[in-house]
């Protein structure tokens, strides 16, 4: 398990470095600047969720507590920009 | 005989307690004063519409009259009633354990609670809000000139009273059930608690993030919702909806499960189709997430974003339809008494489902444009709310009260002051509907002659309905030195809390449960529960 | 002496609970977290240019060095888990001391940090000012990144508290293989700040600084 936290910090370390540097990368493409950072970001939160804070070895139980708490963010932001990126969109003025 | 009660008599051994039963008669007594403060700006705005004119108080003064009705009844009264009073009292012993998870948690709960409490009430001292209880930006913020910041700082620490009960219900029930009870055969009552606590968790945080931002921005005069930087006073919508549509589930599903608990009880039936509604109080709290924008609708937001909330909101009648039809379906060839209880039970059952399925006209998006801020959702949420919740609290409060008090209430009285509320409250809320599809708006001290007849009703029969709160303070609290002292099962009602006895010693079994049979073993051989003609008092009138 | 609170069964049960209650805590404050985020999404959705700004303005090094730092202490942390659950108290609270000053390490960064910003007049209110074109716009960035910073700041100064008396405990023996929950929640709560910081970082600092 030692070990696994200390491959896992060595991991960490050079994902923060990519996603630092990857940052002054132009790509030309604003969202795929900001596709790979938040990706770099998902692996890293990963990484200390399941290892970590154990919970590959955690329950199901556990899980579903991990997920719960995404998933509603992920509803809260959803359905509010579900609002805003519709706006105009039935021509109505709104 | 030694109980939870009379374990010790001082000061200290209740506000240092950790006991859930204690806690919960805590939170009694507290939410009961806040509803009498809520409840008295209740009447003097009931008052104020007697006549058109507006010749009792000033507009402004009626503001804040409806802000602090909303704002105590809301987070001091409805939010905490059934979760905080019956489920802090009922669920160790519904799932066969000692106390909560956390007990220290729970006591810092109520004093969390009573803090918010004293801090709002501060507020209104002072001389009160006129926001109304949804601080819409940018008023809240930049506009009105009153006592926005402890009124909000009070809701605020509320929040982490909620917080904090609800995780603790959700480890509790995932953590301390008695062996044998297993999750098909917990009471319903448990189940709603675990789905209104998910919510509790889930939705108060974010109510937490936005009030703490909506500070922020009224103390420091600059903010993320004002519109001189750009900010969108929407965006406070959303955030404020995302709590408070949920928290409406916070206020019902809880009067769901009583009901439940009561319909069983008092048909001598297992509860009809238990697994779908069970889920459907999950279903009910999920869903329940996705449906806030229908109170965005005339609001600027997105047509097409309206549209999706419109059709959300259709979905969570369903699991709503199920619990009612599933009650009724229990009802069918049960052998039914018409106790307090019942009575109380059945009266949630229809006025449920006046206030559901009015629901249904305002999530119409064509309809809801007619009917946005009228008296059409005030009558429509207050049979959710009044009609529904507090029925299903003063039910579960009779029903459990020879539990909690070791003693019993008179029956008849009991029975007159449920049948006094029902039509009390029809009698205050039905006309709302007329007035509002008349187009009588809210938030109004005057209005125009013509809606008299209809608001004259309706003050009326808030006076009958005050009577119908009022009198059980009496006889409960009589029978708490003249009840006919309670047998551990008045009732002769299945369930775990009814086999220890009344009330209970203070860590709730002598003997530690094991469960072996579902929550509502009822069959044709189990005896009625106790007869009326055996209540003392009844005979005495 | 036992650690055994009355309410519960066993110390397995205890366990499981104080753990389960943590992640439902910690769902809580994703939560608390989560209204801050709408706010920059709809906001960044909003005033693109704005945002792209602000993040050109963040200085990169301060919130890089302070990604490893925090990222080093939860090593630390992932380690005092490991050294508590096979009972050595003295290495758990030397690990955790190490993980406090971690966190000392971060905040004393983040304050050099705002007085940096607060001299380039960045700080949202009165003393505000940018001679850029999308001014206001911009303000809202920062009053976003003021708020989100300082809250997860607060967490972390509460984490470096709770983290000092667990160390404190921990090297007079209050904790064994039998009884850790405290070190193993503790070190949820700390993990968790961890993730908060590792999706502030790109939020405010990288996105918009290739263009």
């Amino acid at each position: 398990m030692t070990r696994a936290i200390w491959m896992t910090y060595f991991v960490l370390m050079i994902l923060l470095a990519m996603t630092t540097g990857f940052a002054y990368v132009d790509t030309g493409i604003a969202a795929l600047n900001t596709a790979i950072a938040l990706s770099i970001a998902v692996v890293k939160t990963l990484l200390v969720v399941l290892i970590f804070m154990e919970v590959k070895h955690s329950s199901k139980l556990t899980h579903i507590f991990v997920g719960a708490g995404f998933f509603w963010l992920g509803i809260l932001l959803t359905l509010t920009m579900n609002d805003y990126l519709s706006r105009g969109w039935l021509g109505t003025g709104q | 005989m030694r109980n939870y009660l009379n374990e010790d008599y001082r000061l200290s051994s209740w506000l240092l307690t950790r006991d859930h039963k204690r806690i919960g008669l805590l939170f009694m007594l507290s939410i009961t004063g806040f509803f009498v403060i809520g409840g008295l700006a209740a009447t003097i705005i009931r008052l104020e519409l007697m006549t058109p004119a507006g010749d009792v108080v000033t507009a402004d003064t009626y503001n804040k009259l409806f802000t602090m009705h909303g704002v105590t009844m809301v987070w001091f009264f409805l939010i905490p009633s059934i979760p905080n009073v019956l489920g802090n009292f009922l669920i160790p012993m519904m799932i066969g354990a000692r106390d909560l998870a956390f007990p220290r948690l729970n006591l810092a709960s109520w004093y969390l609670f009573m803090l918010g409490g004293f801090v709002t009430v501060y507020a209104l001292i002072r001389g009160g809000v006129d926001t109304g209880w949804t601080f819409y930006t940018p008023f809240s913020t930049m506009f009105s000139n009153t006592h926005v910041v402890p009124a909000l700082l009070g809701v605020f620490i509320a929040g982490f009273s909620s917080i904090l009960t609800g995780l603790n219900f959700i480890i509790t029930i995932h953590k301390m059930r008695a062996p044998g009870l297993t999750w098909m055969r917990l009471p319903l009552f448990v189940w709603t608690i675990y789905a209104t606590s998910i919510i509790l968790v889930l939705a108060t945080p974010v109510l937490a993030c936005t009030v703490g931002l909506l500070l922020l921005e009224r103390i420091f005069h600059v903010g993320i919702f004002d519109p001189k930087l750009g900010g969108d006073p929407l965006l406070f919508q959303h955030l404020f909806w995302f709590y408070s549509h949920p928290a409406v589930y916070i206020m019902i599903l809880p009067g769901m499960g009583v009901t439940s608990e009561l319909i069983t009880c008092f048909s001598r039936k297992p509860l009809f189709g238990y697994r779908a509604v069970a889920y459907s109080s999950l279903a009910i709290a999920i869903i329940g997430f996705l449906v806030w924008g229908h109170h965005m609708f005339v609001s600027g937001q997105s047509v097409y974003a309206g549209m999706v909330f419109s059709f959300l909101s259709f979905l969570v009648s369903i699991p709503s339809a199920i619990k009612v039809f599933n009650w009724t379906a229990t009802l069918y060839k049960g052998r039914i008494t018409f106790h307090t209880p019942m009575l109380y039970a059945l009266g949630f059952v229809g006025l449920f489902s006046i206030g559901g399925l009015t629901g249904l006209l305002l999530a119409a998006l064509a309809i809801d444009v007619h009917v946005h801020d009228t008296y059409f959702v005030i009558a429509h949420f207050h049979y959710i709310m009044v009609g529904g919740m507090v029925s299903a609290y003063l039910g579960g409060i009779h029903f459990w009260w020879p539990k909690m008090s070791g003693r019993l209430y008179p029956e008849s009285w009991g029975r007159f002051a449920a049948v006094l509320l029902f039509f009390g409250f029809n009698l205050t809320f039905f006309p709302q509907f007329i007035l509002g599809y008349l187009g009588m708006p809210r938030r109004y001290h005057e209005y125009p002659p013509e809606f008299q007849v209809l608001n004259v009703m309706s003050s009326l029969g808030a006076t009958i309905l005050a009577a119908g709160y009022i009198l059980p303070l009496f006889y409960l609290g009589w029978s708490l030195k003249y009840g006919r002292v309670a047998p551990a099962n008045p009732w002769n009602a299945t369930g775990l809390e009814w086999q220890t006895a009344s009330p209970p010693i203070t860590h709730n079994f002598e003997v530690m449960p094991e469960v072996t049979a579902g929550a509502y073993a009822y069959t044709e051989h189990t005896p009625l529960p106790l007869e009326v003609a055996d209540d003392p008092f009844a005979r005495a009138v | 002496m036992t650690h055994l609170q009355e309410q519960y069964d066993d110390l397995e049960q205890q366990h499981e609970a104080a753990k389960l209650g943590m992640w439902a805590f910690l769902a809580t404050e994703v939560l608390f977290f989560g209204g801050l985020i709408l706010a920059y999404l709809v906001y960044r959705y909003l005033f693109p240019e704005a945002f792209r700004q602000g993040s050109k303005e963040m200085e990169v090094a301060f919130g890089c060095i302070n990604t490893a730092v925090l990222l080093t202490s939860s090593l630390f942390m992932a380690l005092a888990v490991q050294a508590a659950k096979v009972g050595k108290g003295k290495t758990v609270r030397r690990l955790l001391v190490l993980t406090a000053l971690l966190g000392a390490v971060f905040l004393g960064l983040k304050s050099l940090e705002y007085r940096n910003h607060i001299r380039d007049h960045k700080f949202p209110g009165a003393a505000f000012h940018s001679e850029l074109p999308h001014a206001e716009q911009l303000e809202l960035f920062y009053f976003i990144y003021f708020a989100a910073t300082a809250l997860h700041a607060l967490h972390l100064t509460v984490g470096c508290a709770v983290v000092l008396v667990i160390a404190w405990r921990a090297g007079r023996g209050a904790y064994s293989a039998d009884y850790h929950s405290p070190v193993e929640v503790t070190g949820l709560y700390w993990h968790f700040i961890d993730v908060v910081w590792i999706f502030l970082f790109p939020l405010f600092y990288l996105l918009g600084q290739a263009s």
